[in-house]
């Protein structure tokens, strides 16, 4: 499992792999931001965690048809199938490592490009933490639609189409912290409900993940 | 026709777009209905004859 | 002769349909039109939201169908993944555009609705966001089913893709009404007791009975549709098994 989980690191660091493009893509979401809003310091920190959020999430669904796609095209995804490893623990190593290239990189650029939206003091920690807690649920949920589209030539459009009903709660609860605890108020409900939706796909999705990915392969 | 005051477009024109939307649902259903019913028979005609 | 697409149970459910489908359509037909006649042209006007309130004739209805129409394709994906009937997998592909043309009318008419009531076309309303969710679960479903060939992959991918869908769909919901509190009245219509007693808040009976006929022939159009629908899939499933037999003899 562990090499499993360095070799899809490596893959994913290594040019191509999608590492730099979904930062790149982040970066560019929010320094075109105030150009489109206009560079009013006051509207900017208030729509800067909701900004931070959405573009945390494009640059995610960006990635996500790497995390099975070439291991399906070069075969490879059949010889994991017939490894030792469970098909569960497959899909989970997956999308940990699309979290460490992916999300792990948006939540630590966040607080930079925060800056650039003019977000407000206590926003920072709260924007920070509530990427963390997000992010894994997103290349969690990702990978279930990666499985799904996985056989389909072009299917990154459906791909999307696919995902984005199953971001929206993700996306609400994630921003309301990052919204509440930028204008300081109590993030404790929000906060709960974000763990709570993390912690529950990461436990009962990688289920449905290895039941669609095994039909594909069949 | 019933006099529907101030709101009549609105109203007309909520019973005119979903009239328009089932009426075209039926309509498609039924289409296709009928186009794939002849191709099956013409396929099953067709795998008689040869036997 | 038996056949490898399990042919018994589908011919089975053709022939019964096809007997009571002339009977079911007529009826969808005639209650209907009485439901919606009666509401448009034979309701007083509501003395708060005036000539407004016959849309509700239409709105409510197809709301209500556009989540039993997922609920169906729930159960018919459970049906298809525990017994593998394959009648039950096609009706939920039969059932899905029923469904999404119904979250449609909800949506329209709902915006149509809350224009002069709200003052705005599109008010991010929990209700009405719910229903645009359950449109793109829709959408997505349709094209999982168009996008893969094979007729029992794509079977057991969208099955599955709804029992995720419907537990994100609730959830969805949960999260939407925590993230605004709307203007939507709630569902006055549904709760107990609707036809006895009249307290303010409750949609009163010369609105309720011209509002259950229309709601009844909803639910009888729907299952006619999905009857026809389903038909056309199985013949459209034999259609190509039996053209991949052809050419592989």
């Amino acid at each position: 499992m562990i090499a499993l989980l360095l070799r899809d690191l490596r893959l994913g660091v290594r040019a191509g792999g999608g590492f730099g493009l979904g930062l790149a893509f982040f970066l560019i979401v929010t320094v075109l931001v105030p150009f489109s809003v206009g560079p009013e310091s006051g509207l900017l920190g208030q729509i800067a965690p909701g900004i931070l959020w959405l573009g945390a999430l494009l640059a995610c669904l960006l990635s996500l048809d790497r995390i099975l796609a070439l291991d399906w095209e070069d075969g490879s995804l059949d010889l994991l199938a017939t490894a030792p490893l469970p098909m569960e623990g497959i899909v989970s190593i997956k999308a940990l490592a699309h979290w460490i290239t992916t999300g792990l990189p948006l939540v630590l650029v966040a607080p930079a490009l925060g800056v650039l939206l003019n977000l407000p003091g206590p926003g920072y920690l709260w924007v920070t933490v509530s990427l963390l807690l997000g992010t894994p649920a997103l290349s969690v949920i990702g990978t279930f639609g990666a499985a799904l589209t996985v056989g389909i030539k072009r299917g990154g459009l459906l791909l999307s189409l696919l995902v984005l009903p199953l971001y929206v709660p993700t996306l609400i609860f994630g921003a309301e912290v990052a919204r509440r605890g930028a204008a300081g108020l109590d993030v404790a409900t929000p906060l709960t409900m974000l763990a709570g939706i993390t912690f529950g796909v990461i436990a009962l999705l990688p289920f449905a993940s290895a039941a669609v990915l095994r039909i594909n392969l069949r | 026709m019933p006099d529907l005051g101030k709101y009549a477009d609105v109203v007309l024109s909520s019973y005119a777009v979903s009239l328009l939307l089932i009426v075209a649902l039926v309509a498609v259903s039924i289409w296709r209905a009928r186009r794939i019913k002849s191709e099956l028979d013409r396929v099953e005609a067709r795998g008689k004859n040869r036997g | 002769m038996a056949s490898i697409w399990e042919y018994a149970n589908p011919v089975k459910f053709i022939r019964t349909t096809d007997r009571v489908l002339p009977w079911l359509s007529a009826a969808a037909v005639v209650t209907l039109v009485v439901g919606l006649v009666w509401g448009f042209f034979f309701t007083p006007d509501d003395y708060r939201q005036g000539s407004t309130v016959k849309i509700i004739y239409l709105h409510v209805p197809a709301a209500l169908m556009a989540i039993n129409a997922w609920l169906m394709m729930l159960v018919a994906s459970l049906i298809w993944i525990v017994r593998r009937h394959h009648v039950s997998a096609l009706a939920a592909r039969a059932a899905a555009p029923v469904g999404a043309v119904m979250t449609v009318i909800a949506l329209v008419t709902g915006a149509l609705w809350g224009q002069p009531m709200w003052g705005t076309w599109w008010e991010w309303d929990p209700r009405l966001t719910s229903f645009l969710i359950l449109f793109l679960f829709y959408l997505g479903y349709m094209a999982l089913w168009a996008a893969i060939e094979d007729d029992d992959t794509a079977a057991d991918l969208t099955s599955i893709l709804c029992l995720v869908g419907s537990v994100f769909a609730i959830i969805s919901r949960y999260a939407v009404n925590f993230w605004n509190q709307g203007l939507h009245q709630g569902a006055s219509v549904m709760r107990a007791g609707a036809l006895a007693g009249d307290t303010e808040e409750r949609v009163s009976n010369v609105f309720a009975v011209p509002l259950f006929v229309s709601i009844a022939g909803f639910v009888l159009l729907f299952i006619a549709l999905v009857f026809l629908r389903t038909q056309t899939e199985i013949r459209a499933r034999r259609t190509r098994a039996l053209l991949a037999r052809e050419r592989m003899s």
